[in-house]
């Protein structure tokens, strides 16, 4: 087990940076993790990871990036709903980035 | 890139009694993204796995029943359920989380057969 | 004495062999046997014919998490963890139909 600090409280991670518990997430630690990941986190970053966060509440799975591209696109519009804009906020990965700034676990079927 | 497959997925378990259930819908779900022609079948205690309802904090337990809900999204839409299994457990397609084709025993016979992977769980 | 059944009635004949076995006690069903108590299962006759003999619990946490808390037969008595140890208590004996 690995674990971060943020404001003087201490976080548990697995090996490659993901909360343990994500009911301990927040958005200090969000800002944290992105910056761990050399994203800098702006309105349109937030939009991504909030989705993430309510898609994991109602379904309990992390979705995987063509299901994530394709949510998106269905709920913030077309315009979003591609890989070039999702690749263009989160560079390695918006499934495998954006779930780890969301606090979630890494997504089902990432490969 | 290689053919499209047909996979279906037997899913005979009770959820929470062991792990087949989860084992089987993390198994569906990678299955999902390499878009294949997947099938899931739940027969004998299986059906309960789609039972609405599941509250597992007293078992400290993840609840992971919503996730077959989000199968759609994973263009997972070939879902099958045997009748006679729902009939001995007092369940009717109400009972259930998604919408379901409701099969007889041999109609689950012929759809077995007909395809490429059959994963049992 | 405390009967303990932990495999569905319907893919194994654990519940059957306690039944046939045990002249009579207590009865409890947790995890996968907690469906034997719930309306509509076709084991429910064989538990009914049973609660003669037998006072039949069933764990409450395990019935929730399988979304049949509102579905327990009646005649059966819910327990919680703590029930659970109470039966293991005030019974001198115990047999775990695993």
């Amino acid at each position: 087990m690995s674990s971060i600090e943020v404001g003087g409280k201490s976080y548990e991670t697995d090996e490659e940076g993901y909360l343990t518990d994500l009911s301990e997430w927040n958005a200090e630690v969000a800002d944290y993790i992105a910056k761990t990941e050399n994203i800098a986190m702006t309105d349109a970053h937030w939009e991504v990871v909030n989705f993430l966060r309510e898609y994991f509440e109602e379904y309990q799975i992390a979705p995987a990036v063509r299901v994530l591209t394709k949510s998106i696109g269905k709920k913030l519009g077309a315009e979003k709903g591609n890989s070039e804009y999702l690749y263009g906020l989160f560079p390695y990965g918006p499934g495998k980035q954006a779930c780890k700034i969301a606090g979630l676990p890494k997504p089902t079927g990432c490969v | 890139m290689s053919a499209i497959k047909k996979f279906m997925f037997v899913n005979r378990k009770a959820p929470y009694g062991t792990v087949y259930a989860l084992e089987s819908l993390e198994v569906v779900l990678i299955t999902a993204a390499f878009d294949q022609d997947v099938s899931l079948v739940f027969m004998d205690d299986g059906v309960y796995q789609l039972k609405k309802g599941q509250q597992t904090k007293g078992i400290e337990t993840k609840n992971f029943s919503p996730a077959y809900r989000a199968l759609e999204d994973y263009d997972v839409e070939k879902l099958y359920v045997d009748s006679e299994s729902m009939q001995a457990r007092g369940l009717s397609e109400e009972d259930l989380l998604v919408s379901v084709t409701v099969l007889s025993r041999s109609q689950m016979g012929a759809l077995m057969d007909e395809q490429d992977v059959v994963l049992s769980f | 004495m405390l009967h303990i059944v932990n495999k569905s009635p319907l893919t194994s004949n654990t519940l059957d062999s306690c039944l046939s076995t045990a002249a009579g006690g207590d009865l409890l069903l947790i995890e996968d046997a907690v469906y034997a108590a719930t309306r509509g299962n076709a084991a429910e006759s064989r538990l009914k014919a049973a609660m003669e003999k037998f006072r039949v619990y069933v764990l409450m946490p395990d019935l929730a998490a399988r979304g049949m808390g509102e579905r327990m037969s009646d005649g059966v008595t819910p327990v919680d963890y703590a029930g659970f140890v109470d039966l293991t208590v005030s019974n001198k004996s115990c047999q775990s139909w695993l």
